[in-house]
């Protein structure tokens, strides 16, 4: 299947990821290789199958729902590039 | 005495116990050999020498019990598993520098059994790859052959395993990365039910994929790392709660396949796959017939689309799992005026080229106008390969196939074309897309004297079945215990 570059573009803003002219090229061409590649599900007629999502059995235990201690903030926070009073520092959202 | 690094796990155990060597001269002799080999292979991302050895010297001042079979054993983990107080990075830039602050279940049931952890191996990043070239922290080399890749994406690992710095670690396989490169350093590898080992701790990549295996170098020391590592989590939601059996490899039974029934799939032997591991897959089946095994042929008719599903579902999952390195949380930042700069720049940096491949690949798949085609569809053929299986299980208890369609390959020999590496999956996917438990060991050699492996699959939680064949096939033969020269 055709991948046009403006598609390329529009998929890496989706996922939020900026990338170089030659990356964009390289990938419209690579996707396009695996994209043919994969169009062969197509062949198989599944209007009667039901998909599987995931292997979890009906008997899944859950747990108590009892408070319990979380991960401590201090530990966690000195692992982001940038903290203030307790809390993750970000560049403005609205201008 | 001999090279204590050469002791099998077991007989690690035995000597500790009987206290012919102590803990703290297994750890030494583990770190001595890791610095000697990581100049040629680089197997390790992280080295914990420092702590491993007071925790040997722990080790040496307490009484190994049941509660603790693997005191004082040195242990090497995936680093896309977290161990507090280690770094971990899943072999990417983007989380350089991140400090977990708990760990991974399996990782601490293994620590509860006494194991000592030396360190994190190497891996393609995010696990994403066949190669080990992946990670953004340089290849591993396969000790058989150091111009040629380990496989992936547990290369580390199987390398650590098969050069013997450790006698046993834990990998993942979200679709053949625990078997793969097991059979291409030579070594035994499991990978488990799906939520048969907890995933709490494990860096997700494919969330309805993803297994904690382990590499060994025999089918009776996986059996001892399994046991232990199987079992219920509360903290993973997936974690299934069937009780993991006590293993006992020892079988009365003679011949010691006594009435298994073993089903050899046509679909598995492709031309074009290399002749010699064919050959080698085929008299490893002959093998398990003189070992009392009933050998006959099956069919699983929808194997060829395990890779276009793999490749929807993986990458999909993935997308999804990786937006949360943005540059917020953890990891380096890169700088920018507004916050959706901060993302796009940040992990348009960070990330390698395979991951931005796969995520761009996932984002196409679940995005508006094409969610039915790809990610909808991919889903329900997934069921197609599933129930090859239930069928194929209600006729035989084990399906034996080769692991990989070739054995180790150049460094860089598929640098170019990543179709051509995700071919190097097709005979470990459809295990991983069914959810069924797989094991891998070395069955032969090539002609340059590379490792053959051959894979052996059970329906869900009967990995004891698999341990105990694979195990029957070791008590024969010595495949498993080729050492690389190196």
């Amino acid at each position: 299947m055709p991948l046009s570059l403006k598609e390329v573009e529009r998929i890496a803003n989706l996922a939020r990821l900026e990338l170089t002219d030659a990356q964009k090229a390289r990938y419209r061409e690579q996707l396009e290789a695996i994209l043919d590649h994969v169009a062969k599900l197509g062949q198989l007629d599944t209007a009667d199958i039901a998909p599987t999502t995931s292997f979890s059995t009906p008997s899944m235990p859950l747990r108590s729902d009892e408070p319990r201690p979380s991960l401590p903030q201090e530990e966690l926070l000195e692992n982001a590039p940038e903290q203030e009073d307790g809390q993750f520092k970000i560049p403005p959202v609205f201008d | 005495m001999a090279n204590l690094t050469d002791l099998s796990l077991k007989e690690m155990q035995t000597g500790l116990q009987e206290r012919r060597f102590s803990s703290s001269e297994l750890v030494k002799a583990a770190l001595e050999r890791i610095a000697q080999l990581e100049p040629q292979l680089h197997a390790f991302l992280h080295i914990a020498s420092e702590a491993a050895l007071t925790q040997a010297e722990v080790a040496d001042r307490s009484e190994s019990t049941q509660e603790n079979p693997l005191n004082g054993i040195p242990i090497a983990i995936k680093d896309v598993l977290t161990v507090a107080g280690m770094p971990a990075t899943a072999g990417s830039k983007i989380l350089e520098g991140f400090m977990p602050v708990y760990t991974a279940t399996a990782v601490k049931r293994l620590q509860g059994a006494g194991a000592i952890l030396v360190g994190k191996t190497n891996t393609d990043e995010f696990a994403m790859g066949s190669s080990t070239e992946n990670s953004a922290y340089g290849v591993t080399h396969n000790p058989w052959d150091t111009s040629r890749v380990p496989g992936g994406s547990s290369g580390g690992s199987a390398v650590a395993v098969a050069a013997r710095m450790v006698p046993a670690a834990l990998g993942t396989d979200t679709g053949g990365s625990v078997r793969q490169p097991a059979s291409f350093c030579g070594v035994t590898g499991l990978k488990p039910t799906y939520g048969r080992v907890s995933r709490y701790g494990l860096i997700a990549f494919g969330s309805s994929l993803d297994c904690v295996g382990l590499l060994a170098r025999s089918a009776e020391d996986a059996a001892i790392i399994f046991e232990i590592i199987a079992g219920h989590d509360p903290l993973d939601a997936t974690s299934s709660p069937t009780k993991a059996p006590a293993l006992d490899l020892a079988d009365t039974s003679d011949p010691p396949l006594e009435g298994l029934r073993i089903g050899v799939p046509g679909e598995y032997f492709l031309k074009g796959m290399q002749a010699e591991v064919e050959a080698g897959v085929r008299a490893a089946i002959t093998q398990l017939g003189a070992l009392g095994a009933q050998v006959r042929e099956i069919s699983l008719p929808h194997s060829e689309y395990a890779l276009p599903v793999y490749y929807i579902l993986a990458p999909a999952e993935a997308s999804a799992n990786l937006a949360r390195f943005d540059g917020i949380r953890y990891g380096p930042r890169a700088q920018a005026d507004s916050l959706r700069e901060v993302f796009a720049r940040t992990r348009g940096a960070r990330f390698g080229e395979e991951v931005l491949r796969r995520i761009m690949l996932g984002t196409y798949a679940l995005s508006a106008g094409y969610y039915d085609a790809y990610y909808g569809q991919a889903q329900k053929v997934r069921t197609l390969i599933g129930q090859d299986f239930e069928r194929a299980f209600e006729q035989v208890d084990l399906i034996a196939c080769p692991s990989a369609p070739t054995t180790a390959f150049k460094i860089g020999a598929h640098e170019d074309d990543p179709l051509a590496m995700y071919l190097e999956d097709v005979f470990t996917l459809p295990a991983s897309l069914a959810g069924i438990p797989g094991i891998t060991f070395p069955v032969g050699f090539d002609g340059i004297g590379l490792p053959i492996g051959m894979q052996l699959l059970a329906p869900q939680f009967r990995e004891g079945l698999l341990l105990r064949a694979a195990h029957a096939y070791q008590s024969a033969t010595d495949w498993h215990r080729r050492q690389p020269e190196i």
